[in-house]
């Protein structure tokens, strides 16, 4: 299908749009890889597009020292080609080339993904393993939030109207941390059916409810067989069209048991 | 009033200026306005492949892309990099191998091909499967299209 109406604007500065993201009806569009196809198929109808591709500022990797910063405009394909995410934050490494196909990758972007909170995302999955700080700016101010507060439900964030977010801050990776990567899908590039993205004991599920579920009082240091005990107790995941919960749930230990051997060495 | 905005792009080459709806897409604006069809519009959300374009080097969704967005860029199609004949032996190993029937995703199919080529690895069948994963081809079973990449690769070897 084709888009309903909208207005487009192009503003020159983050000043400038987040000025217009004070508008009603009015919606930030980044990599648009999510976005457009709710528009095309005319599942959202924003009155005014900000287009805040290109603004300077919110894009590229940087080290500062205990943490990575990553401006939201960032694309999965920067990151996937990055050496110093692969060093520093490897489990973003590992969860890139599960995100959709090539040519998405090559548009779509981090800030956009983390803003839409999809619950079969790997990012939010990944910022709440990893801890990461979000970075939000409106007219006046900017806050941040960590990635554990900022997923409140299905695609709805600590996001106020008239925010952006403009960077995502993820702490560097030691020599003795973990981190471990791994999703389930019929085809490469689909919906996760169920994904794990793990940083030491902090192991986190996608596709797996309305938001990231972190796993409490898991710890590496047990043996797999108690791991597994916790997991049931704790995760209830939704059915969907073709797995039921009992199918997600068990592939779920299946996805842990896998990880297992990596974190707890 | 739908909003309509100006746009100056290249086009295989070629500097255009046209006034586009702001919700136009780029390959609606290539099909529609400047008749180049031979990328095609499948599913119209990211999905099939179909619609595979080049912008400023790299592969796209032609419909997951605004026109307007597109301004100031550089857009090349199947017609472009048919002219060129940048894809000459695979447009050759693809017919050789049968590998399209109907044709409707061979566009893209060869814009991604291509894409993975150029990044000049070896790729494991597998890893081309993966290049390939967002390109769907409802004829082939996409084996004679894996062999004919993979015939590329290795002759280029």
């Amino acid at each position: 299908m084709k888009a309903a109406a909208f207005a487009y604007a192009k503003p020159a500065s983050v000043s400038e749009a987040l000025e217009l993201l004070r508008q009603p009806g009015a919606r930030a569009l980044a990599g648009g890889q999510s976005l457009i196809p709710s528009l095309n198929m005319r599942l959202s109808s924003p009155e005014l597009l900000v287009d805040i591709t290109g603004l300077p500022g919110l894009s590229g990797i940087s080290f500062q020292g205990n943490s990575i910063r990553i401006g939201a405009l960032t694309t999965h394909a920067q990151i996937e080609k990055s050496e110093e995410i692969r060093e520093h934050v490897p489990l973003l490494s590992q969860a890139v080339p599960h995100i959709a196909h090539a040519a998405i990758r090559n548009r779509g972007t981090i800030g956009g993904s983390l803003a839409l909170a999809d619950p079969a995302a790997e990012y939010p999955a990944c910022a709440v393993a990893l801890d990461a700080v979000l970075v939000i700016k409106n007219k006046t101010a900017e806050r941040r939030v960590k990635a554990s507060e900022f997923f409140k439900a299905l695609f709805e964030t600590d996001l106020e109207p008239g925010e952006l977010l403009t960077a995502v801050e993820f702490p560097v990776a030691g020599k003795s941390d973990r981190s471990v990567f791994l999703e389930l899908t019929r085809r490469q590039g689909d919906y996760a059916i169920i994904g794990l993205a793990a940083h030491n004991s902090r192991i986190v599920f996608l596709g797996a409810g309305s938001t990231p579920i972190l796993i409490q009082d898991i710890s590496v240091q047990d043996p797999i067989a108690k791991a597994k005990t916790i997991l049931a107790k704790s995760l209830n995941p939704p059915s969907d069209l073709y797995n039921s919960s009992a199918t997600k749930l068990h592939l779920a230990g299946v996805l842990l048991e896998r990880a297992w051997n990596k974190l707890s060495t | 009033m739908e909003q309509a905005l100006d746009i100056t792009l290249t086009v295989n080459g070629t500097q255009v200026s046209r006034r586009v709806p702001a919700r136009m897409h780029l390959i609606d604006f290539l099909r529609e306005d400047l008749e180049l069809t031979g990328s095609h519009v499948g599913c119209e959300h990211g999905v099939c492949g179909a619609c595979t374009v080049r912008v400023n080097g790299d592969i796209v969704r032609g419909c997951l892309m605004l026109a307007v967005q597109a301004n100031g860029c550089r857009v090349e199609t199947i017609e472009g990099l048919s002219d060129s004949k940048e894809l000459a032996a695979l447009q050759k190993a693809f017919h050789e191998r049968n590998a399209l029937q109907c044709g409707f995703c061979t566009p893209g199919m060869l814009m991604a091909a291509q894409d993975l080529i150029l990044k000049g690895k070896k790729p494991s069948r597998e890893e081309i499967r993966n290049h390939i994963s967002g390109n769907y081809c409802r004829c082939t079973g996409y084996q004679a299209i894996v062999d004919a990449i993979e015939e590329v690769i290795n002759g280029q070897g």
